[in-house]
């Protein structure tokens, strides 16, 4: 029983941070027809600038603000200087642009930072919870990591539907020419979303690195992760993005705890592909898929 | 169509011509290789070492150890008037780049004979060509019981510290006799390292080993084999890892409330560098990681920083402040100097002229009699190639190993454990360097 | 058309012999990566650019192969002929390339992207939960048979060195690589190779040409698989190692880029890709040491500039270099 429990909460938190990774996914999807592979590297890369203030003595906190921030930045530069040469062309060449800026920005780190496994902190217990004699395997760590995802996802949502920002945003999202006609600075608008969705994954870098080791590769499982829970939610809906984290996180959990963790990687491939093959929209499907 | 057949029949021609011309190409019958790496006055050696990855922290120290007793030793005229050079290639503690930088080694930089190369997982994907290649293959890093029980089939590869399955025994009957009730579990790579561990630890506790966890080094979760051996309501966990697993171990524990008493494998449980990785990891959580050790079991074969009135510890620090790179010296360098130390006196023994055969026919010959710092002697002979035979058994307090038993020493397989402390009192030589004289 | 590949083929061949007879075992050592990378790098590009299917997963598809290759060579003594057993990783590859076809013959864009991706990284897992029987974390050793003494004599008797293991393994996989290059550059210009290209240029019209899309795309992705099967045959001869680490995402991606920057669809593109793979890390390397940085530093180099040039090539100029050298040569020709 307690092992169930272990698995379930643990899947939990995990989830909640693929959320918010297939977050990052879905909302440059929406505004960009790009799927950003190499939205791994770069959380790993402002996880790093967190790491590097947070050992020469900052606060967790500073480093956290820190590494937000330069996502931002990140995600504004990547989009301005690089994919918008290839938005709307050839689908290849996007992908293959950003799987060059992952080799890239991995080796960038592995030459600036190290190669090194090094600790991160967590600014919140690592110790379990005690419940009479047992320990539940709910940290600190872990309540706070649901709950940063759960107040962007609310601070994301107040952006979208209640802001006239978010509205501009979403008009260049759904229809470049139309919003540009109606005098949307849709360049702006596309830049914008590329740095909140940066912003979304290096939370969830920040919080797959609190409490363990970061090395270059740390976040390259999330990418595939990330990206099946984007497609089980459905590319183009946030919300199936959440659902789809969760879910997914449960169900990798529950094949870690009670199959092996080897196997992992696997189940995913498997969810992706009976997702793909069944109900290619995503469980959230606002978009009819067009069939030859 | 004729302009076709012409030009196949010169191409064939040119083909067949220029083959056979390669003849005069490179001089024929190079020598077997026997002294390949050597000059009159310098001879090259190299080893693999995990310098970043998951095993790096800790084991990325021990070519700084080789590398200052080399200095120290060629300050002093090296051996036989060659200076030593020890060129070291990072593999990640992945087997793919272990092969692929042993074949720059030994093809590309030529060395003489590749010592120290670390790691159980990594070293095994090249134990087999070195042998074919006829390289001498000193010293391995690790304590798998490859690297010496099979003489015959990799009669060019020696181990040097005290091999898993020793290790297992020597703990495993420490548990039968002084807690014969606990329910054990084992923590283990898994790879041949733990294989060898395990096998070890079964020969005395079989009917009390309840679970066995494994990890694969690079999966850095291992939340499921805690709660695997929570579960199962283990007393004591017996631990064949690497260090950053037993700062992983620790820490998982702590989040899920598991207080066994814990045992590591002497290559993991460096106090000063889990305890470093433990206070790392948390803010607040764990304060003093050292102290996080206490209680902790394990073995020793080496005197370590922890003893510095030790002859030999003096030795190293002495050492390590005329030649050592930045830092203090740790228990790595300790062991690498070590290591560096027990390769000078093979090289002594293999005379003025040593040859790739001949170093390995002397350490066959005397290696059992090298007298180092190590506390047991060294099981080198013609049917071994084993390491050392032995150690004790010890409880950290405070960042110091605490001696639970003598210097025990035993062999694989059913070989009783008896006391022995013949080498135990072994004093370095007052100018530190050794002074082996070759056979004959 | 065909006999011009296949004079071309006796001229490489020609060239590969003076070239391995003349260079030291660590260069034949390289050589013969570069064989195997050149057969990957191969099968991708065409998959990749004649048929519009992107594939990030065919590292996983060189572990199968390799792994195939090093469950058979166990034992020492009674093991079967070499090439018996590379094409037996060919067929096992072949297989788990049409199961992987099939399902991905729906999938286009980023969705195929993925997917793959998902493959390259649950492939090397699968190993690691059998270990008993696939070696686990620290791999299946590959135990070579020795050379055949009719072989090594005919060697000596023609050029008048001894066969080495590296050496032979080299001519092994060049032998190979030609082999496979002469067949994809047939196939290219049949009409199968026209029909590929009419899915990836315009599905809805190749449909109404009465080109089974579906089909189509499952051959290419089969072809391509069984590429990277032999690919990953050979690199378990090589490496005598066949272990998780050795397939990483990395290597899928850097196969990946090495197609871009050769051209995609083009077979002189994939071999240049391949020399690159293979020799650009030890000169990179090299010159960042010099540069200062240490040699873990250094050898981070060669991916960077990998990704960096993918990145620029993708930006201005799609066709890679083997496009931009046939743009250069039409331009001197016009003008």
């Amino acid at each position: 029983m307690q092992q169930l429990l272990t698995t379930v909460l643990t899947g939990l938190t995990l989830g909640v941070i693929y959320a918010a990774f297939a977050l990052a996914l879905v909302l440059i999807w929406r505004a960009t027809r790009i799927v950003n592979f190499a939205q791994a590297p770069m959380a790993m890369i402002t996880t790093y600038i967190a790491l590097v203030l947070i050992d020469a003595g900052y606060s967790y906190w500073l480093g956290f603000v820190a590494a937000l921030l330069s996502g931002l930045v990140l995600g504004a530069v990547v989009e301005r200087f690089v994919v918008r040469f290839v938005s709307g062309k050839s689908e290849v060449n996007a992908v293959i642009l950003t799987l060059g800026l992952f080799i890239v920005l991995h080796a960038l780190a592995a030459i600036i930072f190290g190669s090194r496994y090094r600790s991160f902190p967590a600014p919140f217990g690592l110790r379990g919870f005690q419940v009479g004699d047992t320990t539940i395997a709910l940290t600190g760590f872990g309540v706070f990591t649901i709950l940063a995802v759960g107040v962007v996802m609310v601070g994301l949502v107040l952006l979208f539907r209640g802001t006239d920002l978010g509205l501009r945003m979403r008009a260049s999202a759904f229809n470049q020419e139309v919003s540009r006609l109606l005098g949307v600075k849709v360049g702006r608008m596309l830049t914008l979303g590329w740095a909140l969705a940066a912003l979304v994954g290096s939370l969830s870098g920040l919080l797959i690195a609190g409490g363990g080791l970061v090395h270059p590769s740390y976040m390259d499982g999330v990418v595939v992760y990330g990206f099946v829970a984007a497609v089980l939610g459905g590319l183009d809906s946030p919300v199936g993005a959440v659902v789809g984290g969760v879910l997914l996180g449960l169900s990798l959990s529950l094949v870690s705890g009670y199959v092996g963790s080897e196997l992992v990687p696997l189940a995913a491939l498997v969810i992706l592909m009976v997702v793909l093959l069944l109900k290619p929209g995503g469980l959230f499907a606002s978009v009819r898929e067009r069939r030859v | 169509m004729k302009r076709w057949y012409a030009g196949t029949a010169l191409l064939l021609a040119m083909a067949v011509t220029a083959a056979a011309c390669g003849a005069g190409g490179r001089p024929e019958g190079e020598d077997a290789g026997s002294t390949v790496g050597i000059t009159d006055t310098t001879i090259k050696i190299g080893a693999h070492f995990p310098l970043t990855g998951v095993a790096a922290p800790g084991y990325s120290e021990i070519p700084s150890g080789h590398q200052a007793y080399y200095d120290y030793v060629n300050a002093n005229g090296g051996v036989n008037g060659r200076k030593i050079e020890f060129v070291v290639k990072d593999d990640a503690y992945n087997p793919t780049n272990t092969s692929q930088v042993t074949n720059e080694l030994v093809l590309n930089d030529e060395i003489f004979a590749m010592v120290s190369g670390l790691g159980t997982p990594t070293h095994s994907a090249v134990v087999d060509y070195l042998n074919d290649a006829k390289v001498p293959d000193l010293f391995v890093s690790s304590g798998s019981l490859q690297w010496g029980d099979w003489p015959k089939e990799k009669p060019f590869t020696f181990g040097w510290q005290p091999d898993y399955e020793i290790e297992g025994k020597i703990v495993g009957d420490w548990v039968k006799k002084n807690m014969p009730d606990a329910k054990v579990g084992l923590f283990l790579q898994d790879d041949d390292f733990g294989r060898d561990g395990e096998k070890g630890a079964r020969r005395y506790l079989d009917d009390q080993i309840v679970a066995v966890a494994k990890y694969t080094p690079g999966n850095t979760d291992v939340a499921p084999q805690m709660a695997q051996l929570q579960a199962a309501g283990v007393d004591l966990v017996l631990g064949f890892n690497v260090p950053s697993y037993t700062a992983l171990s620790q820490l998982v524990s702590l989040r899920i409330g598991f207080k066994p008493k814990w045992f590591y494998s002497n290559v993991g449980s460096d106090p000063a560098l889990v305890g470093s990785l433990l206070a790392r990891f948390s803010e607040g959580a764990v304060t003093d990681g050292a102290s996080m050790l206490n209680g902790v079991m394990t073995t020793e074969y080496l005197k370590g920083v922890d003893a510095p009135d030790d002859p030999w510890m003096k030795l190293w620090q002495k050492v390590w402040d005329e030649h050592g790179a930045d830092g203090d010296l740790t228990n790595y360098r300790v062991y690498g100097m070590s290591q560096a130390y027990t390769f000078v006196q093979a090289l002594q023994a293999a005379g003025p002229n040593p040859t790739r055969e001949g170093i390995v026919e002397a350490i066959e010959k005397q290696g059992g009699s090298f007298e180092g710092p190590g506390v047991a002697p060294f099981r080198f002979t013609g049917d071994s190639h084993l390491g050392m035979s032995g150690m004790s058994v010890v409880e950290i307090q405070g960042g110091v190993g605490e001696d639970l038993t003598p210097v025990l020493v035993t062999d694989l397989g059913d070989a009783p454990i008896k006391e022995d402390d013949s080498a135990a009192g072994d004093e370095p030589p007052s100018n530190g360097i050794p002074n082996v004289k070759p056979a004959e | 058309m065909v006999r011009r590949h296949l004079l071309l083929a006796l001229g490489a061949l020609v060239v590969v012999v003076l070239v391995l007879e003349n260079t030291s075992q660590f260069r034949n050592a390289q050589f013969g990566a570069m064989a195997y990378y050149a057969i990957a790098a191969g099968g991708l590009t065409v998959l990749t650019g004649l048929n519009g299917q992107l594939s990030l997963g065919h590292g996983a598809l060189m572990a199968v192969g390799a792994y195939t290759t090093a469950l058979m060579l166990q034992s020492r003594e009674d093991s079967l002929p070499l090439p018996v057993i590379l094409a037996l990783a060919i067929v096992v590859t072949l297989v788990v390339g049409a199961l992987v076809g099939v399902a991905a013959a729906r999938l286009h864009g980023p969705y195929l992207a993925g997917a793959t991706l998902a493959l390259a990284v649950a492939v090397p897992g699968i190993p690691l939960f059998f270990g008993e029987w696939l070696g686990g974390e620290q791999g299946l050793n590959v135990r070579l048979p020795e050379i055949p003494v009719w072989l090594a004599d005919a060697a000596y008797f023609v050029t008048g060195q001894e066969l080495t293991q590296i050496r032979f393994l080299a001519y092994l996989g060049w032998l190979a690589a030609i082999v496979v290059f002469v067949l994809l550059a047939n196939l290219s210009r049949s009409r199968i190779g026209r029909n590929w290209q009419a899915v990836r240029d315009d599905e809805v019209a190749a449909e109404l040409a009465g080109i089974n899309l579906g089909r189509a795309r499952v051959q290419a992705f089969v072809v391509s698989a069984g590429c990277a099967g032999l690919a990953g045959g050979l690199l378990a001869l090589s490496a005598r190692l066949a272990a998780p680490s050795g397939f990483t995402l990395t290597l899928s991606l850097l196969l990946l880029s090495a197609v871009v920057l050769g051209g995609l669809g083009s077979l002189v593109g994939a071999l240049v890709g391949a020399a690159l793979l293979t020799f650009l890390p030890q000169v990179v390397t090299g010159a960042g040491t010099d540069l200062g940085l240490t040699d873990v530093q250094a050898a981070q180099l060669a991916p960077l500039i990998y990704g960096l040039v993918t990145v620029l090539v993708v930006l201005l100029a799609p066709a890679g270099l083997a496009g931009g050298l046939r743009k250069l040569i039409n331009w001197r020709r016009s003008s």
